[in-house]
């Protein structure tokens, strides 16, 4: 079994989180929000605020001496609002003070004038005929938008004898990462900076400090604390946060500590994009999809941030894992005045994979065709071509595997046979089952510039240091990498020392997201040791002899694979290696293999390997009070191969109760562009007792591009639960949801019209 | 204004000068620098902050420093001993039931006041005691994993 690497010090409550660090002359800075949606900044007063005793510094806007706008894609974002506020989260001025309780009662003395403006709060009224934009200079409300244009959706209608037409919609979720946004800056004596923080992303947030500093890349260092969950929202908003401490502590000289209250961190921080989808879908004679057209549209918030990667990923996914010959999908991203919206955990797959997996039982029912029959005859072959025109050679396509694991575990022929079908026993209580499948491409995709380096450094006494250019983030990274390499070289893994990820030391590997960690990383370090092996070889000739089979390294030993009992102690051979000058120093690189996209038709291969996934739930349905209990569930996900099973489990069971959480609680609730629900006592998030017993199964089908075959796992795990449990309650009660979260109070109001 | 409090933590005593409705978390996490009790959400809901107040799992968030004279204070800090870890936390470790760990202080103290009180819980009372502690991470199967075999293994030593 494979240990964390980090769990001791996590359970004794060593591990130093971003908060945890305190240092000498250590001041607080808090922030001032925006107090309208929408808004023109006619002047900000701070002098009261500055006049009170234990503030040292107040900035706003005018302030910045690098970019003002700054963002992953486009630079819409300001890093302090200056002429114009967008949502209610906009940081309108920075008080850093001797505590954190004078920054924010100085903070209330800022005076800020607005002329308001009418908010847009809807994607409809965002692109409704003249509109006002959120962004001036635009001519639209469209942040970003793609299409794809697969063979001629009109004469696969024609084909088809059942056309089917649907919408579905989602809504803004909370990460609620349970730690808190928190970064310190300190200034260094040759002007540099460096921030210790709590981010997924060490090199996004390397580049926004540089861009709002001025600074070059070369003297902004961010080195990551041990991060309190991430789940995709640790990125922009704590890059935010963590130039404007760069800023005042550049200009004070004097560490800065922010950290964030829940409130303050619901209120600014992005949340998961709401999809509103239109699905048509044509089905011939035999059963066989023909047609799909469909249009998606995601509300993009203030900024456009990520949407751009998280609408072009259910993009590329629009049909789920079906062969469909004809396909027109439309889909964009639009400005608002909510609360941004971002990357969290799915890229968007979450939200396309409830429409499409609800589709599909809408259709099966509709055609009267049973669910899981209609997907097999459906389903991806081996070889066949997508809607991207990708074909499906390079990776085991292996949908019907994950799909028959499941539902033979789940006991799916027996239980689907005794849903209530909307016939309620004597005790008022509905009974249903439901499941949802789904393939996902692996990494970033033709989206992304796809590379990640490691270094291997072995010591002279034959102790290592690794550092990896992806970031642990609570998914175990730290772990597989350490094994990885310690699997390599045959020692214990206590002879490996992983370093938190440090931008001055490490080279930028590109965002820990897209479920890209193991495999980016690994791969890195693969290649890493390869080279250090490769440097051994004169030395192991001389000590031990060469034979064609090459050395093993076993046990702490390398040995003579040709003649196993000439073989020397690992720590032995590397202070041969050190006294002959030699560095046993790698930069291992992996270079994502070539994948392509084509914008005007939305026609390529978008991504290098693909992963499957299939989750099936059991619930039932109070009818009196709406409550939905789920019983059990069981998911089944091929992931090439799992690094560290107990982990890999340990992904599936989470990302099955975050799931859960989406398909019937979570939603962050806007009134007039103001959040309603900021803390744990009005947002929800699923708690022990309502998460039920989960069986995970891992499906390994060794992948050529991944590290000893692996490929991915965090976020499949993520994005089934809507269907399948809209498919149970379906099946239960006879009532079709087409909205996320299916509430009791949804439930129950259901219930009453019936 | 500023009083003088004396605090028996781990079972040393500490005496710390403050603000009498400042809380617990703000004296652990500030004043004295025990920082594995974390701060999630400052209204005793999300359970990252749970310490033990004569045995009983409490928000430290919401818990003033003057109510606690005659407390004995038990924090993560204060849990292996001599460097050996205490069963739940072993446990934890061996189930895998750590992922970001930011809950897990809180969940090891909620199971220690748990247990104390039922050596021989069912995973469905295992799950009750958990349900006012919130993780996002795990999903909460291998918490309960980690707690049934820590159960297991205490009253197996106890024999």
């Amino acid at each position: 079994m494979v240990i964390r690497v980090d769990a001791r010090e996590k359970v004794t409550g060593e591990a130093r989180y971003a908060d945890d660090l305190k240092f000498d002359r250590m001041i607080y800075a808090v922030p001032l929000y925006s107090a309208h949606p929408s808004a023109l900044i006619l002047s900000i007063d701070t002098k009261p605020a500055k006049d009170m005793e234990g503030v040292v510094d107040v900035i706003t806007a005018d302030d910045i001496p690098g970019k003002k706008r700054v963002g992953t894609v486009i630079h819409d974002h300001d890093v302090m609002a200056g002429d114009r506020v967008r949502y209610m989260g906009d940081v309108v001025a920075m008080v850093a003070a001797e505590t954190q309780e004078i920054a924010r009662e100085a903070a209330k003395r800022i005076f800020v004038q607005y002329e308001p403006l009418k908010p847009v709060l809807t994607p409809a009224d965002a692109l409704a005929k003249n509109a006002a934009c959120v962004h001036s200079g635009c001519h639209d409300n469209i942040a970003s938008s793609y299409k794809v244009r697969h063979g001629d959706v009109k004469k696969g209608f024609a084909k088809s004898v059942n056309i089917i037409e649907r919408e579905f919609g989602t809504t803004f979720v909370e990460h609620a990462y349970m730690e808190p946004e928190s970064c310190t800056a300190i200034r260094n004596p040759d002007g540099s900076v460096t921030v210790y923080g709590g981010m997924q992303h060490p090199f996004t947030t390397r580049k926004f400090v540089a861009w709002a500093s001025g600074l070059p890349l070369n003297r902004v260092q961010i080195i990551q604390s041990t991060l309190g969950g991430g789940f995709g929202g640790k990125d922009d908003t704590i890059s935010m946060i963590c130039a404007r401490a760069a800023l005042l502590a550049l200009r004070t000289g004097r560490p800065v500590k922010i950290t964030y209250t829940r409130e303050e961190s619901v209120r600014e921080s992005y949340k998961r994009h709401p999809f509103h989808f239109k699905y048509k879908v044509g089905v011939d004679k035999k059963g066989k999809f023909q047609a799909m057209r469909i249009d998606m549209t995601a509300d993009s918030g203030a900024y456009c941030a990520t949407s751009p990667f998280v609408i072009w990923r259910p993009t590329v996914q629009c049909t789920g894992p079906y062969i469909v010959p004809n396909v027109r999908c439309d889909t964009r991203a639009v400005y608002t005045n909510n609360t941004f919206t971002g990357a969290m955990r799915g890229f968007g797959s979450p939200q396309v994979n409830f429409a499409i997996e609800s589709m599909i039982d809408v259709v099966a029912h509709e055609i009267g065709a049973d669910p899981v029959a209609l997907r097999k005859k459906n389903f991806f072959t081996q070889g066949c071509t997508t809607h991207t025109g990708q074909k499906f050679n390079q990776h085991k396509v292996s949908i019907n595997e994950v799909v028959d694991r499941t539902l033979d575990a789940f006991g799916w022929k027996k239980k689907y046979r005794l849903c209530s079908k909307g016939n309620m026993n004597e005790d008022g209580i509905y009974y249903g089952v439901g499941m949802a499948c789904s393939y996902r491409g692996v990494s970033l995709g033709a989206e992304g510039n796809d590379f990640c380096a490691a270094i291997v450094n072995i010591q002279p006494d034959g102790s290592m240091i690794l550092e990896v250019g992806v970031a642990e983030n609570g998914q175990g990274l730290k772990t597989a990498m350490t094994h990885i390499l310690a699997t390599e070289f045959g020692v214990d893994h206590s002879r490996i020392r992983f370093m938190d990820t440090d931008t001055s030391s490490i080279t930028d590997s590109c965002p820990t997201v897209a479920s890209r960690g193991t495999l980016v990383g690994g791969n890195a370090v693969l290649d890493a040791v390869k080279k250090i092996k490769d440097q051994m070889k004169p030395v192991l000739k001389e000590l031990i002899g060469v034979s064609k089979k090459g050395y093993h390294f076993k046990n702490g030993y390398i040995i003579n694979a040709g003649e196993p009992r000439k073989k020397i102690r690992f720590e032995d051979a590397v202070a041969a290696c050190h006294n002959k000058k030699m560095y046993l120093y790698a930069l291992g690189v992996f270079q994502g293999p070539p994948v392509h996209w084509k914008e005007e038709t939305g026609q390529g291969d978008a991504y290098f390997t693909y992963v499957y996934g299939c989750q099936a739930a059991e619930l039932t349905v109070d009818a009196k009070t709406g409550k939905v209990s789920v019983k059990k569930v069981v998911a089944a996900h091929e992931v090439g191969k799992a690094i560290n099973p107990q982990m890999a489990v340990g992904q599936i069971i989470g990302g099955v109760a975050m799931g859960l959480g989406f398909a019937l609680k979570e939603q962050i609730i806007h009134k007039d562009g103001v959040i309603q629900n900021m803390n744990f006592d009005k947002y929800r998030i699923p708690t022990a007792t309502e998460v039920p017993e989960i069986e995970a199964i891992l499906v390994e089908n060794p992948d050529p591009a991944g590290p000893w075959g692996a490929k991915a796992l965090g976020e499949p795990t993520n994005e089934l639960m809507g269907a399948a449990v809209a498919n149970a309650i379906y099946n239960a009660t006879g009532i079709r949801f087409t909205e996320v979260p299916i509430t009791p109070e949804k439930i129950r109001n259901a219930l009453i019209v019936i | 204004m500023k009083e003088i409090f004396k605090l028996n933590i781990n079972g040393k005593s500490y005496v710390v000068n403050a603000d009498p409705e400042r809380t617990l978390l703000d004296v652990l996490r500030e004043d004295l620098r025990l920082t594995g009790t974390k701060r999630g959400c400052d209204i005793g809901l999300c359970g990252t902050c749970t310490v033990l107040i004569d045995g009983k799992p409490k928000r430290s968030c919401i818990v003033k420093v003057s109510s606690l004279s005659e407390s004995r204070i038990e924090t993560i800090e204060g849990l292996s001993r001599d460097g050996k870890l205490h069963p739940i936390q072993q446990a934890f470790i061996d189930c895998g039931a750590i992922q970001c760990g930011f809950c897990t202080p809180g969940m090891v103290l909620t199971a220690k006041a748990f247990l104390d009180k039922n050596p021989t819980p069912s995973r469905e009372e295992i799950r009750k005691a958990l349900a006012a502690n919130l993780c996002r991470c795990t999903g909460y199967q291998q918490i309960v994993d980690a707690i049934e075999l820590a159960a297991k293994r205490i009253s197996g030593a106890k024999i």
